[in-house]
């Protein structure tokens, strides 16, 4: 056992001094990135599963379409796609848009098809009794039957987002200055594993309030027994 | 008699090939409480719900204190305001306090502001007798208690007519009684009710009318007395008998 090299090698003070301006930098970017994506996401899946209850067969067609597509494609050809495949057809983006803009894609086509089993899991009773006292179509859903139909997602839905922000990751690829990115190059650089478990440790640091975040969701939705 | 404030005629319905309503004619008049009886697969269920339109007629027309729901065009938001409804399973938004649940259509339709509808909210609550469990949540009650707090929902909106579909078959016996009891002070406050129920002994006490359906068509229909005591047409006396003989 040489415990002397595993410290000089995995976590090492002077290498972890020298490049935590870098590794910060990129949670920064990991972190705005991680929202983006889950705000976009979350909208846009839940306008799509609302449009999707509106039964209207053109629209539904082309939301299943989306859907299936984008759950079945790996994000990393999405965001290889946007970045290197558009400029050709003259839409050229940044690493940090192409990235946010495949996985938030990515992310609503999960959401869509997550409310929209919760949509359907609420009991048409529910909107019928709305119907019944004069709200509108769209008066039900927001105010009767999208408040169930979330309180059934959290879950899957908290899960997912935590997926998708940790495939942020991905957008080193197209050169993101994110924060796994940014580790490795800093082991590379310095010819030392120390960044690789500063990011490590950034990961933790941004995650694991994420999950908790899911769990307190979970929790504060439950029924009132 | 006055004019009638519920005036169905010639009312169809059909579910693709299926015809469920076959050509229903039926007057309601203020503050009469008519009773709809008759074996499941009726229709009528079917015809409570095309009365506030969460069915679409096929034909016919009904009209709601002469304004015609059925018309084209016509302005079903505002219309259902003028009729209540009162579910089978009580339909109560679980995720919303029982005050909440009372007032959100005084809120949301009628635009009223906080303090108006949680006035009027506790006011149908209390004839209900649950001014008490205003704060609580639907799934903190008996049976019994949310089919009230059902009732007060559409209570609230001051209807001129509420439609019962079978309000007190998805509850223990024992808490039946609660609901008939409210049924009875609201017909007693000169309500206007349309119920479809099996509660024939309720139907006995309390009804100005009655009538009976089957596959789709109005049988016979009469005074309580008429109909329980002397029924001429045969399926109304199977029927009753098959009633009968269950309840004993």
């Amino acid at each position: 056992m040489d415990l002397n090299a595993l410290v000089f090698s995995f976590f090492n003070l002077a290498i972890a001094w020298e490049y935590l301006p870098d590794i910060l930098k990129g949670m920064l970017v990991t972190i705005e990135l991680g929202l983006v994506v889950a705000i976009t996401g979350l909208i846009v899946g839940m306008a799509l599963a609302v449009l999707r209850a509106l039964q209207l067969k053109a629209f539904n067609f082309f939301i299943i379409c989306f859907a299936d597509i984008m759950r079945a494609l790996p994000p990393l050809v999405v965001i290889m796609m946007l970045f290197f495949a558009f400029p050709y057809i003259q839409i050229s983006m940044s690493a940090f848009t192409a990235t946010w803009l495949a996985l938030s894609l990515v992310l609503a086509a999960f959401v869509e098809e997550i409310c929209w089993a919760g949509i359907v899991s609420v009991p048409k009773g529910q909107s019928e009794a709305a119907r019944s006292t004069g709200l509108s179509w769209l008066q039900s859903m927001l105010y009767v039957v999208l408040p169930q139909a979330v309180r059934l997602t959290v879950a899957p839905l908290t899960n997912r987002v935590i997926a998708i922000t940790k495939s942020t990751a991905l957008g080193s690829v197209v050169g993101l200055s994110e924060v796994l990115n940014n580790s490795q190059s800093a082991m590379s650089n310095s010819g030392n594993a120390t960044p690789l478990m500063l990011g490590a440790i950034g990961c933790l640091l941004i995650f694991i309030p994420v999950v908790l975040l899911g769990r307190w969701t979970e929790t504060r939705f439950r029924w009132k027994q | 008699m006055q004019s009638p404030i519920l005036k169905i005629t010639g009312l169809h319905k059909s579910f693709g090939d299926n015809e469920v309503l076959k050509g229903i004619d039926l007057s309601v008049s203020k503050g009469q409480l008519v009773f709809m009886i008759g074996p499941s697969g009726s229709g009528k269920s079917t015809l409570l719900r095309c009365c506030n339109r969460l069915e679409n007629p096929s034909a016919g027309s009904i009209l709601v204190d002469d304004v015609d729901i059925t018309a084209a065009g016509a302005d079903l938001n505002r219309i259902r305001q003028n009729i209540g409804m009162v579910f089978q399973h009580f339909n109560l938004y679980r995720h919303m306090s029982v005050l909440q649940n009372v007032t959100l259509a005084l809120r949301k339709v009628q635009k009223l502001s906080k303090d108006q509808a949680n006035e009027r909210g506790l006011e149908a609550l209390k004839r209900v007798g649950l001014l008490e469990k205003a704060s609580a949540f639907p799934d903190q009650l008996s049976g019994g208690q949310q089919q009230r707090v059902g009732i007060a929902r559409s209570l609230a909106l001051r209807p001129k007519v509420v439609l019962f579909d079978e309000p007190t078959s998805a509850l223990d016996p024992e808490l039946v009684g609660d609901v008939l009891n409210v049924m009875r002070e609201l017909k007693d406050d000169g309500m206007t009710m349309l119920v479809v129920s099996h509660e024939m002994g309720f139907a006995r006490a309390a009804a100005d009318h009655v009538v009976f359906m089957d596959v789709g068509k109005i049988v016979e229909q009469g005074t309580p007395q008429q109909i329980f005591g002397a029924p001429t047409h045969v399926r109304t006396q199977a029927f009753l008998a098959r009633m009968s003989e269950h309840a004993a």
